[in-house]
């Protein structure tokens, strides 16, 4: 296995309106073709339909998808589709259990339509920061490319059929993915995430020992797909993502006025560790990342900018750092590549200021 | 505290799900966590059919229940049976729905809250449901008009109403 690079996906460049707050803003649309089951019930040959009816249609619309690449599932190393899913641009379910899956890939990685997942197709657009609306255009305008070429099943008055009815009607899941670490800090959170569930929205967040969540991160996102036209979905959950993000600032600028030299000194020690710890979990490593990224969004420390903490949020995963070591290492052996991963990328960024 | 999964592990990853209002803790050991993909933020719901279903049986058809299951309903198309897909939670083709039809519409409402598509249509349908979407908004209309004893525009809604559905009859086949 040799060495690869690690390529930037366009969620990363840290850009973007509130990337403060948010990290990025994901959009997917599930549709499926007329007259063929839904891929778990299809045979062998149907889904090699589906594939070829896909990227057929694709492949006839040259010049707006000359910017795409066509990944086979079966032909891709366990490995790379896993970096894939790392990065968020496939699904594990289409890396590891999908029948004749593909993927085509936009160059800048920001969209990915995905062939032969639970639906027949699945077309997702990934930003940097809060752009639902830009996001929902990207995937709406390739859903209207490939329709030319595709009978989609279609109902007038259920809309898009899709094989697990909680995707049914507009096939739309949209999510926000947020850093919230004054809200977690000062234990707002989860007041805050308890009322959104109530409002047909859906929360997560990773739980490490104790109460934080880790690296900070939570991802909001819809559950009601029928009903509601696409840009009143859209619309609700910016709406609840700009009172998330009030409340985040007001929760940091407290935590800035009471503490500051106790928020400087978390994250340079955080930086410490990254740039000189010798044995790291990813676990701590995104706890680390999330002190860094506080006080770089709050203006407290140097040496460091959003893209790289966003790459460096996606380096520290499993399949990403054996891709750059070049070798398959199990977890002990991740723990101790992990540090000289991220100590190679931050002396690179120094090096280029 | 031992992993829920494997039983074998310190777990060390706790996750709280809020769905809907309903809270879920899994505490797991890393290893199990994330074979379960509970770390990698898909952002996928976790469908429970168990709640789904259970919920919809208990509430507002509890005698039916046995109907249900016993039911015979069976897509022609891919031979799904509802009695299978209440077990599975996947449709088997777009024709399932057809073949399902009354029975699957109390589970979209009580997954959406609705039953209905107001959103985007394909361009192949486009005209055909803008206009059924137009006559149902003008049929509301009507509606109103009667009930407050406006019958002139009642009036001249109904003869609106005639046109488009004459149109509907005419070009709407394709």
């Amino acid at each position: 296995m040799k060495q690869a690079l690690f390529r930037l996906s366009r969620w990363m460049d840290g850009a973007g309106p509130d990337a403060d707050t948010v990290i990025s803003s994901r959009v997917r649309v599930a549709r499926n073709v007329r007259g063929l089951p839904f891929p778990y019930l299809a045979s062998d040959e149907q889904t090699a339909k589906v594939q070829q009816i896909i990227t057929g249609a694709a492949a006839e619309r040259k010049e707006a998808f000359n910017e795409f690449t066509l990944l086979l599932m079966e032909k891709l190393p366990p490995l790379e589709k896993q970096v894939l899913v790392e990065k968020h641009l496939i699904s594990p379910f289409l890396a590891r259990e999908s029948h004749h899956g593909a993927l085509l890939l936009r160059q800048d990685e920001a969209v990915s339509i995905m062939i032969n997942e639970e639906d027949h197709l699945r077309i997702q657009a990934i930003l940097p920061g809060l752009q639902l609306e830009e996001a929902w255009q990207e995937a709406d305008r390739y859903d209207d490319l490939l329709e030319e070429g595709v009978n989609y099943a279609f109902d007038e008055s259920t809309g898009y059929l899709t094989a697990c009815p909680t995707n049914v009607g507009t096939g739309l899941r949209v999510s926000v993915m947020f850093h919230l670490p004054a809200l977690i800090m000062t234990k707002q959170v989860n007041r805050l995430l308890g009322a959104l569930s109530q409002v047909g929205l859906a929360v997560r967040g990773i739980y490490g020992e104790g109460t934080e969540i880790i690296g900070n991160l939570v991802q909001v996102s819809n559950q009601i797909t029928l009903g509601q036209p696409e840009e009143e979905i859209i619309r609700n959950l910016s709406g609840v993502t700009r009172q998330i993000i009030a409340q985040e600032q007001a929760a940091r600028q407290a935590l800035l006025n009471d503490s500051r030299a106790r928020l400087a000194d978390r994250s340079w020690r955080a930086f410490g560790l990254l740039k000189n710890a010798q044995i790291m979990s990813s676990q701590e490593a995104m706890q680390l990342l999330s002190d860094v990224r506080l006080g770089f969004d709050l203006g407290l420390i140097k040496g460091v900018d959003r893209k790289l903490l966003n790459e460096l949020l996606v380096i520290i995963r499993p399949a990403s750092l054996q891709l750059l070591a070049g070798k398959e290492l199990n977890g002990d052996e991740r723990d101790l590549e992990r540090p000289v991963q991220i100590k190679r990328r931050l002396n690179q960024f120094k090096e280029q200021l | 505290m031992l992993c829920q999964e494997c039983r074998k592990e310190e777990a060390n990853v706790f996750i709280t799900k809020i769905i809907n209002g309903k809270k879920t803790e899994l505490q797991l050991c890393e290893r199990c966590a994330r074979a379960k993909e509970e770390l990698d933020f898909s952002f996928e719901p976790q469908f429970s059919l168990h709640n789904l279903f259970g919920g919809m049986l208990d509430e507002s058809m509890r005698g039916s229940r046995e109907s249900l299951r016993l039911s015979k309903a069976q897509c022609p198309t891919c031979a799904l049976t509802f009695a299978q897909f209440s077990q599975i939670g996947r449709l088997g083709c777009s024709d399932c729905f057809g073949a399902f039809g009354d029975k699957l519409q109390p589970l979209l409402r009580r997954i959406h809250g609705s039953a209905r598509h107001t959103g985007k249509v394909p361009r192949r349908s486009q005209s055909k449901v803008r206009f059924k979407r137009e006559l149902d908004r003008l049929k509301e209309e009507l509606q109103q008009k009667v009930r407050h004893e406006e019958f002139e525009q009642a009036a001249e809604l109904r003869d609106r109403i005639k046109a488009l559905e004459k149109d509907l009859q005419e070009g709407g086949k394709s």
